[in-house]
């Protein structure tokens, strides 16, 4: 069955912005399922409203919509587009819900479009547990006990059936939204109550627990010619219980016999036949009883996800891109393995290593959150490590990690230093190792180096025996090296040539040996060069070396052979952004790919390394040779030196990169792009402080202390409110605003209990002040504005997370001049070749530089969908030497015929608890854009986008800070208002209002008694929440009013410039039909324009 | 914890160290292959097809759930050596009984352990199966060894089915295990009496013929076809086995005369001796094929199996007669994966769809044999 000749045009739906539990595995997937289609010919239309994405470029589709994906928008897209049929299965939840949503209304039928990859049916089997279940039922797969309940009474009805603990799962939410255990029933009945809020149809499964048992996945694909293989299989090292978004996973499958694996892969097969899933990828879940092989079943999403991006890259077979040619007609024995180029793409991968993944949780963004693991997915992001054993894979994966730790332990002066005779320090252990929480794996540590027995770790933890024991001999090696460096001089001599090279074999870094060794790492890594211990690099190559393979995608380990042969063309590695985390995400890696691009449009071999299995960068297709390797100095230097390259991007990937500059320099690698004393000058505050100086450049006035009196100083010199932070802190982390000299104490306190020798910035606050950002390109002769946006809300609020406009709506044409020619002069003082951003604030007319960042943005990607130019991509081309002036880039037109506008993404459902009020740390995990002719109806589409549809009409909340009860604030409640919304606020705000000869209807806080404005918003009587926090530390009633409307999925503005901006896009709502454009179209209207 | 060092010979002069593993202290030599089946360590050291040679496992981690009663191909230990990356030192599987360690040494057989696996597929792969010698001890003469290595006989020629056939003739008595699928029909009257010629027959062929229906006896090698035809079988089994297949003259013969006379279905050796007995050849692969997830298309069907293989020998489709027809194809090099006689109700494979270790995709070939006793003369 070759490829279908009826279809022409198809369109594939993305998975939107990124949330947690729905990652940029998803750009991974939908870019390889547009590449493919396109180069089979079909027109490929696609709909993502996020800009972040490498899909969303415009040359990977024919026609790409950055619109909202709803149904309203997709039908706007399919008018205009008529795609004669729909690939929904390569966008994640999201995609597969639009999909059904298309087709309840009716849109499918009405414009004849065909549903590829899955039917639904298939979805609907797959994805309602109650067909699941029946389904299993039907080909008699085990299953747990439970069923679902549509209210209160028959969930408490069932839970005397299931018994305790058991678990509870709302229908139809990402990444498990509202789950959990309960273990009693108080727990029960809160966590039934809010899975039926939750769930978008009401229902929830209340189902015997599992916890404990093993857990285990199949990735599995079918044909339409029925032929099924297996591409990967996966075993958590956290049992059932732990979301396995938030689980240590290993491929393949370490502890089953072939009996329990081929009766595994029997049943995989027979589900995705009775589920009929025709064309494409699914994913099985299943869970073992540890103690009698008792297997169930327990879900399958009938499309690529998360694992299968994981298990394209552990294995080397890309899923997405396969699953996307069977959805248009050829079976797996027509399809050529993509690695072997001889054999075909009808088999099962067989693996020769060892690939570990390890969640990457920033709990610490979300302090109020509990860092114990559940049902509900946590982690932010995820690295990936190959090696030839666990224990290798294990430790390189948490290297990957970049979250200070080295390895499975020793790798922190006090791990080294542990006690093993602290007998009193053993009770708290043993609770937290019957928790499973983001430091498991480290308090698995602690128990092995204090020689607690296997039987009783699994008894606590119900890890895998053979797990704990693999672990044990990491630590076994590691007290070995500490004892025998102990008892020497040099403890360094301890690491013979036979003992360093078991300790790397074992997964050892350079700074663990260092620190067992009371060393230093320049010490062990020329030590271990002197004893000519090296890693060799083997390849993914999907067969286990049975077959030669011609694709360059490397793994490091030690062993013998070597298969890596560096090439001796023009070559330049890109060093990636490693584990998406808040503050850096696909953004980071849209620009690396871009690179690469580039770099391989001019001849150039791009080499990546990077240890993401989420992103497109680690798709061996997207670069000329992948390594993927952890990203840290010595695993960076070992392929640098291997592969001798011309030079080495580390301004596109982020901090990740940026922490190594300075190091790889030192050691003579060849860096190109803005230098790292650029970078420096630019990062130091001292020395960025003592160049505006120089020139002339405004910034807000600042100092740095060491103490709460020099603190009190400062502030008092250079005026309240400020905004403080410990200077080593990036992304935003810790930073606070004080408005008094009280909280300006207390933070100091907390920050010199820290640590009090890091120096605390504090800078003059510059309140209401309206803040941009400005990117652009320089090849150190020439700086070329890429883009400048406004941001909507005032400074204050990280500008990852606030919303922002392109071009800036309300500026006057000379603050734009001052911004174009401060950008140009900083660009040219640090040296800029490559990327530069500079955050702007404009306050009393004056315009002040915040911020300059001489490298990759979060924004780049947004000014490139929004513009049109690839900024990244011209970058590249500058860092390898051309010149601007050749390469025509078009500069920044503010007066550009549309408005592009950039919304985030926060993760607050997920942590009940915590604050949702923005403030200066970032806290987002992802953006959507939304781009019309007018300010207005951009901002419908980005609030809709980023899950905040704005209403037509209904009742507006208002609860403004005695701050902010201002004429501006009674323009928007006038505003609203006149749009014929009925205005309730809290009795201050009334008053207020009634001031301003508003009438409001007065409103009970949550604390005054009942009813209270929660019970109207959870009552459907509030359509939207305007509530502006009080300057520092909310009340509690704001907690909870923020938490209330986030569950109710009622638009809540916490800033008056929000609320301020939502009004014209109200209007719009009102009073414009609001339409999709593509890319394309956006683009040739502004060319002919000109 | 010291570990006695170990030597790895190959013909070609590569020696390779490692690690002591199995029976220490023993020797082990014979043709060195590669499996590059993830599970079934267990099936794979105890099928007889093995014999004569060494196994490197291609995943890292062997050991793991280590050994158990039940996941065995015959009564002992049949390759003569195993090369591993890991051995692993815990054993971890509700079903396990012992250590693949103990369960090695109690059978005598030597391995290495903490080799470069791989190099030494690549290394398999390009210059083809080779002799080889696992030494362990203090002091070895790596050159010695590959001297060793050069005098181990070849496998071209080398007819080792009486190493691991039955001394005499037996009935199966069908053993526990019904819960692990492949025995979906347990439970059935055996309605067909099935003689099996066994050149090295697998555990788990009885178990699924038995799961099938029928009611087996198991024959020598060395039987004729007057001996076969004594038990009065509705059908005739071929099994698997070790060695050259041309080398098995006896056997050949044996099945030419049987041919026409029951319905014959042969696996893996038993394919080979099907396709040698109607005047085929056969010839030796570079490598062969040793895995589990080798795509087989069925001609007839267009159907893809993932198949279980285990065969250094493949028959040449070039050579077959008018009479037999290529029913199935490796999809990964397009050699022949079965035949089937146009003239005779007769077939074989040449991978295993017994599995054990490896897929299930290819049972229905065993309905399809018992299909063909329905046919004729119960």
């Amino acid at each position: 069955m070759p490829r279908r000749s009826d279809l022409q045009c198809i369109l594939v739906i993305g998975s939107g912005p990124i949330v947690i539990g729905q990652a940029c595995e998803f750009d991974y997937s939908g870019t390889q399922a547009c590449k493919v289609l396109k180069e089979e010919g079909y027109r490929v239309v696609l709909i993502n409203s996020n800009p972040a994405t490498i899909m969303t470029d415009p040359n990977i589709a024919d026609a790409t919509y950055i619109e909202p994906i709803t149904p309203q928008f997709i039908e706007e897209v399919i008018k205009k587009e008529r795609p004669d049929a729909i690939l929904p299965t390569m966008g994640g939840q999201v995609a597969l819900n639009a999909a059904v949503a298309l087709h309840d209304q009716g849109i499918l039928a009405a414009y004849g479009i065909e549903l590829i990859g899955s039917s639904i049916e298939s979805i609907h089997k797959a994805e309602d547990r109650e067909q699941f279940m029946e389904a299993m039922q039907r080909i008699g797969m085990d299953m747990p006990r439970g069923g679902f309940v549509h209210d209160e009474a028959a969930g408490l009805a069932m839970i005397e059936h299931v018994g305790f603990p058991a678990i509870i799962r709302p229908s139809f939410t990402l990444g498990g939204t509202g789950g959990g255990i309960a273990y009693n029933m108080e727990e029960f009945g809160e966590l039934l109550r809010a899975g039926l809020v939750a769930s978008p149809i009401k229902r929830v499964l209340v189902e015997e627990s599992v916890i404990g048992w093993k857990e285990y996945e199949l990735e599995v694909m079918r044909d339409k010619a029925d032929n099924v293989v297996i591409i990967c299989s996966i075993e958590n090292v956290d049992p059932m219980g732990v979301h396995t978004g938030d689980s240590v996973t290993v491929a393949p499958a370490q502890t089953l016999t072939d009996r329990e694996y081929q009766r595994m892969r029997d049943a995989a097969l027979k589900i995705i036949r009775e589920i009929g899933v025709e064309t494409g990828g699914s994913n099985i879940q299943f869970a073992l009883n540890p103690t009698n092989g008792r297997m169930i079943v327990i879900e399958m999403n009938p499309r690529v996800s998360r694992s299968s991006a994981l298990a394209s890259k552990a294995t080397g077979f890309p899923i997405a891109k396969i699953a996307a040619k069977l959805a248009v007609g050829y079976r797996l024995d027509e399809i050529l393995n993509d690695i072997t180029k001889k054999t075909p793409s009808c088999f099962e991968p067989s693996i020769d290593y060892v690939v570990v993944k390890f969640p990457r949780w920033d709990f610490e963004k979300f302090r109020e959150s509990d860092t114990s693991l559940g049902v509900q997915m946590k982690s932010v992001g995820e690295a990936m490590a190959f090696g030839q054993t666990f224990k290798e894979a294990l430790q390189k994966s948490i290297r990957s990690l970049e979250q200070g730790r080295f390895g499975f332990g020793f790798d922190r002066p006090n791990d080294v230093a542990f006690d093993r005779s602290a007998a009193d320090g053993q009770d708290p252990l043993i609770q937290r190792l019957r928790r499973r929480t983001s430091t498991s794996m480290f308090d698995l540590y602690e128990a092995l180096v204090g020689g607690m027995p296997t039987t009783e770790i699994h008894a606590l933890t119900k890890y895998d025996p053979w797990f704990i024991e693999q672990c044990r001999e990491i630590v076994d090696l590691g007290l070995q090296v500490q004892a025998g460096a102990a008892a020497l001089r040099d403890g360094l001599e301890v690491l013979t040539s036979s003992l360093m090279r078991r300790c790397k074999q074992f997964g050892f870094s350079d700074v663990q040996l260092a620190l067992l060794t009371s060393s230093t790492e320049s010490k062990v890594r020329a030590r271990r060069v002197s004893q000519g211990i090296l890693p060799v690099y083997k390849t993914v190559d999907t067969c286990a070396a049975e077959f030669e393979s011609e694709t360059p995608y490397h793994y490091s380990t030690y062993a013998d052979e070597n298969e890596a042969t560096p090439k001796q063309t023009r070559k330049v590695i890109i060093l990636g952004s490693g584990p998406n985390r808040i503050g850096q995400g696909i953004e980071f890696d849209y620009c690396c790919v871009q690179g690469v691009f580039a770099l391989r449009e001019q001849g150039y071999e791009a080499i990546m390394i990077n240890c993401n299995p989420e992103t497109v960068s680690t798709d061996y297709d997207t670069t000329s040779r992948l390594y993927f390797e952890p990203l840290t100095y010595e695993d960076v230097m070992n392929i640098i030196e291997m592969e001798q390259p011309e030079g080495v991007v580390v301004t596109f990937g982020g901090q990740t990169p940026l922490k190594l500059a300075q190091r790889l320099q030192d050691a003579g690698v060849p860096l190109i792009g803005t230098s790292p004393d650029g970078i420096d000058l630019a990062e130091d505050r001292q020395r960025f402080g003592d160049l505006l100086d120089r020139l002339g450049i405004l910034c807000p006035p600042w100092g740095t202390a060491l103490s709460e009196e020099e603190a009190v100083a400062i502030a008092e010199r250079i005026g309240y409110p400020v905004l403080v932070r410990p200077s080593y802190v990036l992304g935003g982390r810790a930073m606070q605003i004080c408005y008094r000299e009280e909280s300006l104490r207390h933070y100091m306190q907390r920050a010199i209990a820290q640590d009090p020798t890091r120096p605390v910035l504090i800078d003059h606050f510059l309140e209401n002040a309206v803040e941009f950002d400005v990117d652009a390109v320089s090849d150190g002769h020439q700086t070329v504005i890429g883009g400048i946006m406004q941001h909507i809300e005032e400074a204050g609020i990280h500008s990852g997370d606030s919303s922002c406009v392109l071009p800036p709506h309300s500026i006057a044409p000379q603050h734009i001049d001052t911004m174009i020619s401060t950008t140009k002069r900083l660009a040219e003082a640090l040296d800029v070749i490559g990327l530069i951003n500079i955050q702007y604030a404009i306050q009393h007319d004056t315009v002040y530089v915040l911020e300059v960042n001489p490298r990759a943005s979060r924004t780049v990607p947004f000014v490139s969908k929004a513009t049109g130019t690839l900024l990244a991509k011209i970058a590249t081309r500058v860092m390898i030497g051309e010149k601007l002036s050749d390469l025509q880039m078009q500069p920044f037109n503010p007066q550009m015929s549309r408005v592009a506008i950039k919304e985030s993404v926060f993760p607050f459902t997920k942590f009940p608890k915590v604050n949702v009020f923005l403030g200066p740390e970032m806290r987002s995990t992802g953006e959507v854009m939304g781009m019309d002719s007018t300010f207005g109806r951009a901002i419908v589409k980005s609030h809709i986008s980023a899950g905040n549809a704005l209403p037509a009409s209904g009742n507006v909340f208002i609860s403004l800070s005695s701050h902010d009860k201002t004429q501006r604030a009674a323009d928007v409640a006038r505003g609203y208002s006149d749009l014929g919304f009925t205005p309730l606020a809290t009795t201050g705000t009334a008053a207020f209002l009634a001031s301003h000869a508003i009438q409001a209807r007065p409103v009970l806080k949550h604390y005054e008694g009942r009813p209270s404005v929660i019970d109207d918003i959870a009552n459907g009587n509030v359509h939207l929440v305007i509530n502006t926090p009080l300057g520092e530390n909310a009340r509690y009633d704001e907690y909870v009013m923020g938490q209330t409307a986030m569950k109710y999925k009622v638009p809540f503005f916490t800033t008056l410039a929000a609320a301020e901006a939502s009004l014209a896009g109200i209007r719009a709502l009102r009073e414009e039909e609001i339409t999709s454009t593509s890319l394309q179209e956006h683009y040739a209207t502004e060319h002919s324009g000109h | 914890m010291h570990r006695l060092p170990a030597i790895l010979a190959l013909e070609n002069g590569i020696t390779v160290s490692g690690t002591a593993i199995g029976a220490i202290g023993a020797e082990a030599s014979g043709e060195l292959v590669f499996n590059t089946a993830m599970t079934g360590y267990q099936e794979v050291l105890t099928d007889p097809s093995y014999k004569g040679q060494i196994v490197t496992f291609t995943y890292p981690h062997i050991g793991n759930y280590g050994v158990n009663e039940e996941d065995i191909e015959s009564d002992r230990v049949q390759a003569s050596g195993m090369v591993v990356h890991e051995l692993s030192r815990v054993t971890s599987n509700w079903r396990a009984s012992t250590s693949l360690q103990s369960y090695l040494e109690a059978s005598g057989v030597a391995g290495i352990d903490g080799v470069d696996t791989r190099r030494i597929v690549r290394i398999l792969r390009s210059e083809g199966a080779m002799r080889c010698v696992i030494a362990h001890g203090e002091g070895l003469d790596p050159r010695e060894l590959v001297e060793r290595a050069r005098a181990v006989p070849d496998m071209n020629g080398l007819d080792l089915t009486p190493l691991v056939t039955t001394a005499a003739p037996y009935h199966y008595i069908p053993e526990a295990g019904g819960e692990w699928g492949y025995a979906q029909l347990a439970g059935e009257p055996k309605r067909f009496r099935v003689t099996a010629i066994d050149f090295g027959i697998k555990r788990n062929i009885l178990r699924q013929l038995s799961a099938y229906g029928c009611d087996i006896t198991v024959l020598p090698a060395t039987a004729t076809a007057a001996d076969v035809m004594a038990t009065e079988p509705d059908g005739i089994f071929l099994s698997n086995g070790p060695g050259d297949p041309a080398a098995v003259t006896q056997g050949i013969a044996t099945v030419r005369e049987l041919i026409g006379q029951r319905p014959i279905f042969g696996i893996c050796l038993g394919h080979q001796i099907l396709a040698l007995a109607v005047g085929a050849n056969t010839y030796k692969l570079t490598f062969g094929h040793r895995g589990a997830n080798h795509p087989v298309k069925n001609l007839d069907t267009e159907a893809i199996e993932i198949t279980s293989q285990n065969h250094g020998f493949a028959v040449d489709p070039s050579t077959l007669p008018a009479n037999a027809r290529v029913t199935h194809v490796n999809l990964n090099d397009q050699t022949c994966s079965g035949i089937a006689l146009t003239d005779a109700p007769a077939f074989a494979v040449q991978y295993h769809p017994e599995a054990s270790p490896g897929p299930h995709d290819s049972d229905y070939l065993f309905r399809q044999f018992v299909g063909m006793m329905s046919g004729v003369g119960v």
